[in-house]
């Protein structure tokens, strides 16, 4: 099997990192597998849960759908990269509104709500609920994780604002 | 410092879980850790001819392939647990692998043990195995009989168990003024916590200790079941469940896979680790309702409810799982009458093996199913009264002088003010106006329709003497240590096996309370047979109920013993001593005391303790509870029916509880939301569905409609607040209520906008298809 195996050179959490893999390889796997990045989730085989998202570029995808190779070059931030020196306003406002229980499904669904409010840095909570319909949670019943996200767009708009008045 | 009880905590277990750092199963690395993949039947109901592993075996970085005629001398028969007395109950053998015969699709032949997963996995697609497939049977009332195709031989009709409970009630019924029946199916439905099952074992053959992490909301009682299965003596196996991605019942049952990597780790002297994929989830764990109920209620003219009579016929699959006959006998059967004074009530149950996935519980087992069929049977009273609903409920309602109130079936109801939550609940609706809104909105040919369910449910498992009486084969009491370290820092240690519930914050919220010390300095400890003392876990709304109770007991002993060192420390009579905020002071002496921390150290240097007290601060206590707790609660549900398209739109879900005194409400009201979904979930959207072959058509999230966050308005949550007046902190527990409640809420709010179409009744889940279908039946609009 050795002469199947590929080299792979990608970006995680700001790190590079080389390794020899099956070209096969998910990577969700590859994260939790190769890099021991056991903070992405893996809950589904057929696409539906998202508790496999992390960004790919900046951008959200599930991990379980994209081939390791095909992230050649490419730099993924995982959950366990999203707190800098401090919480990342996402995980801060989980903390502060319960939108977690178990927590298995949580770092996708912040995954997928980083997302969202780039889309919509001020959503509506319609927006938000049409915007987590990629992700399951069996636990919270949506309602805390809904607030949570409107709390972190209001955290998030807060930080930006000393930048905008920079600008303006 | 702030009394942190009753405050909305943060949780300290979020710390961790929003960096990812939690430690789930499928988390733990092992050096020379290898993987098990599992070959499972694909057909309900077949001989096993052959099973050839060559191929498999011939891949390279397969260590092992074993079938069940490896494990079947070397491990025992996985057991069930909960035998209902009276009930003649046949027991089903469950081996780890099967062999001869298959029994559902999903039950497991032969496991391949790999370096890697992939390979793993390749090779369990390389064993060949022969089945000769047999006629299989998926309903329960189809199965029962002596010329059906049998599950077990040894059960010559199929029925495992036929249990009941009160007394023959024809006369009742023949002289009744009014006499109401209807068929229920509680559909099947699959747990689905997010994070699939998975399982660790790591056995030294130096000590012969096996460890065993594994998914499961019940560490304690998997070490006691594992040890009989594996022969490996208690003090031997250790197993540990740090965090837990949900369970919702899946995770009590003491499933094959686990004894399997058990198996496979003693023999190939490697750590073995096995996690179960997403399908294998649907169809290998275990599923919840399957009751075909047959029900009949007596009353009089005027809406005055005389008897309840209830023949149910629960599917429990192809092997009793661990807690599975508990769940529609006792779980189910003592509360069929609700929230409501019925004097006479009585049930028969009969409990049929078929060739499906084990059914156990899931969340609120036997008591969603129950509260179900009588909220549905107010209802359907009401309307052949032409009452009101809310009226006949008021009038049937156990009014609160009444308490504490025992029920036909001699459960002891501890508290409760039913009419409180259904008032308050009514004042959010305005109930009047939304009736005329109805009305209007009807000449429009639009349909809204209101739904209530007064639910009442028994939580809190339980009284030990009662789960012996009832059958359930272990005590359900509950062990907490208090270990206050030389600092005045607080370990605490629980048999409660919280994985999602947050009791990391509100045990921490009691420690704190009752010894006025920061949460920051306390840490709950949890899911770990090597750790804590023995305990029974997490099902049942047990956690805060039991254990948290068992927690209070210790702390007291805690502070017992320090004012017996603090007395003496300084010179007084130990009644002379008040403990409050932390600090022990000498009553009438302001400025003589000391606090809680310098205690803690004077109990461990020990250098001058009093008379007969031994060194060091750490208590445990075990907790029996007196009675079961009962929370209650008004819940209302407003929905909107697309009678083109069939569509139910939830507009309003309004939840009044009152589970008891409240520790954290925020974790409270998650507890009350997540329950509320699941419950929708089945009224709405789920259902597990096989075909006659006892294949499982709905075994993918494609294809089982979980609930998503777009499917929901937001909800109105309020609560009153009626102690318990037997538990020590006065609560009552809260984590199956929101399923046990809503699901008939939205049920009778859909057939109540139905109304005008002649609609009775309807089989859950209400999809538009459904709803679209009857209404063009009865001539469309
Ligand atoms: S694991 Fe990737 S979507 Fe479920
Ligand atoms: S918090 Fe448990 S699945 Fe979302």
């Amino acid at each position: 099997m050795e002469n199947h195996l590929t080299e792979i050179t990608m970006t995680v959490n700001g790190v590079s990192v080389s390794r020899n893999i099956e070209p096969r390889v998910l990577l969700a796997h590859f994260l939790r597998e190769e890099l021991g990045l056991t903070g992405t989730h893996i809950g589904c085989d057929t696409s539906q849960c998202g508790a496999c998202t992390v960004l790919i570029d900046g951008e959200a995808v599930k991990s379980c759908t994209v081939l390791a190779v095909q992230c050649m070059g490419q730099s993924v931030t995982t959950i366990e990269g999203l707190a800098q020196t401090t919480l990342h306003p996402m995980q801060a406002a989980f903390r502060e509104k319960h939108g977690l229980q178990c927590g298995f499904c949580t770092s996708g669904v912040m995954m997928t709500a980083i997302e969202l409010l780039k889309q919509y840095p001020n959503p509506t909570e319609s927006q938000i609920r049409q915007g987590l319909d990629g992700v399951l949670c069996r636990c919270t019943g949506y309602e805390t994780i809904v607030r949570s996200v409107q709390h972190a767009a209001s955290l998030m708009s807060k930080q930006e604002l000393p930048q905008e008045e920079e600008v303006g | 410092m702030l009394d942190v009880l009753g405050q909305p905590v943060k949780r300290h277990e979020d710390d961790r879980l929003i960096r990812g750092k939690g430690q789930y199963t499928d988390d733990i690395r092992l050096p020379g850790m290898v993987y098990a993949h599992m070959v499972r039947s694909p057909h309900a109901h077949a001989k096993i001819k052959a099973i050839d592993i060559k191929a498999a075996q011939a891949l390279p970085g397969v260590l092992a392939v074993f079938v069940g005629d490896d494990l079947k001398d070397s491990v025992g028969m996985i057991p069930t647990a909960w035998i209902p007395p009276n009930a003649d109950m046949k027991m089903t053998p469950h081996p780890a692998l099967a062999y001869d015969t298959v029994r559902y699709v999903g039950d497991g032949v032969a496991v391949v043990i790999a370096e890697d997963p992939y390979t793993a996995s390749d090779a369990a697609d390389l064993v060949r195995v022969t089945y000769a497939p047999l006629e299989a049977m998926t309903h329960p009332r189809d199965a029962m009989g002596p010329d059906k195709p049998l599950v077990h031989q040894e059960i010559s009709d199929n029925v495992a168990f036929h249990w009941s409970v009160g007394e023959n009630l024809d006369e009742v019924f023949a002289s009744s003024e009014v006499v109401v029946r209807q068929e229920f199916r509680q559909q099947r439905l699959i747990p689905s916590a997010m994070e699939p099952r998975s399982a660790v074992a790591q056995y030294n053959a130096a000590t012969e200790e096996l460890t065993l992490w594994a998914t499961t909301q019940n560490p304690h009682i998997h070490r006691f079941l594992m040890s009989g299965i594996l022969g490996i003596p208690e003090h031997k196996l250790r197993v540990v469940a740090i965090d837990v991605g949900g369970g919702f019942g899946s995770k009590i049952a003491c499933y094959p896979d686990e004894v399997v990597v058990a198996y496979a780790s003693r023999a190939l002297g490697r750590p073995v680790k096995w996690t179960e994929t997403r399908q294998e989830n649907f169809i290998a764990t275990s599923h919840g309702r399957d009751h075909v109920h047959e029900v009949e209620l007596a009353g009089t003219r005027d809406g005055d409810i005389k008897a309840i009579r209830v023949k149910a016929f629960s599917n429990l699959g192809a092997y009793l799982s661990t807690a599975a006959p508990g769940v529609p006998t006792i779980l189910f059967g003592l509360v069929v009458n609700g929230a409501y004074k019925i004097p006479q009530a009585s049930v028969d149950v009969y409990g049929v093996v078929t060739h499906t996935t084990p059914v156990d519980a899931y969340r609120g087992a036997g008591r969603p199913e129950a509260t179900y069929l009588i909220e549905r049977m107010v209802d359907l009273y009401a309307r052949k009264l032409a009452m009101d609903p809310v009226q006949v409920r008021r009038r049937n309602l156990i009014p609160k002088e009444s308490f504490p109130y025992t029920n036909p079936m001699g459960l002891e109801y501890d508290s409760g003010n039913y009419q409180g939550t259904l008032d308050k609940a009514l004042q959010l609706v305005d109930y009047p106006q939304f009736r005329r809104e109805q009305e209007a909105l009807r000449k429009q040919g639009k349909y809204i329709g209101i739904g209530f369910s007064t639910y009442v449910e028994m939580c809190g498992l339980g009284p030990s003497e009662v789960a012996g009486a009832v059958g359930f084969q272990g005590g359900l009491w509950e062990s907490a240590t208090v270990r206050v370290h030389p600092t005045g820092k607080v370990t605490v240690f629980t048999g409660a096996s919280p994985h999602g519930q947050g009791e990391e914050t509100t045990f921490a919220q009691i420690v704190s309370h009752e010894l006025g010390i920061p949460v920051e300095d306390i840490e709950v400890v949890h899911g770990d047979t090597a750790r804590i003392a023995m305990g029974w876990g997490t099902y049942g709304s047990r956690s805060t109920v039991v254990g948290g109770a068992a927690l209070h007991n210790a702390t007291q002993k805690i502070i017992a013993k320090a004012t017996k060192i603090a007395a003496h420390k300084l010179e007084v009579s130990e009644l002379d001593v008040t403990f409050e905020a932390g600090q022990f002071r000498v009553a009438g002496v302001p400025d003589r005391g000391m606090s809680f921390a310098n205690v803690a150290l004077d109990a461990y240097l020990a250098w001058s303790l009093p008379e007969g007290v031994e060194p060091a601060l750490e208590e445990t206590a075990f907790y029996n509870p007196k009675n079961f707790t009962y929370p209650f609660g008004a819940h209302v549900a407003i929905v909107s029916v697309d009678a083109t398209t069939g569509d139910v739109e939830l507009m309003r879900y309004i939840a009044v509880d009152d589970v008891g005194n409240i520790i954290n409400p925020m974790i409270v009201e998650g507890q009350i939301h997540g329950g509320l979904v699941q419950g929708i979930g089945q009224a709405l959207y789920e259902g597990a569905e096989f075909d006659d072959q006892g294949q499982l058509v709905t075994g993918s999230f494609l294809d089982y409609a979980m609930p998503k966050a777009r499917f929901f308005p937001r909800f109105e949550t309020d609560h009153t607040v009626t102690p318990s007046p037997h538990n020590p902190l006065g609560v009552k527990g809260v984590g199956e209520t929101g399923a046990i409640a809503s699901t008939p809420a939205v049920v009778n709010a859909v057939l109540d906008a139905l109304a005008p179409f002649g609609i009775r009744d309807l089989n859950m889940p209400l999809t538009s298809k459904k709803v679209w279908t009857a209404i063009q039946e009865r001539g469309g609009i």
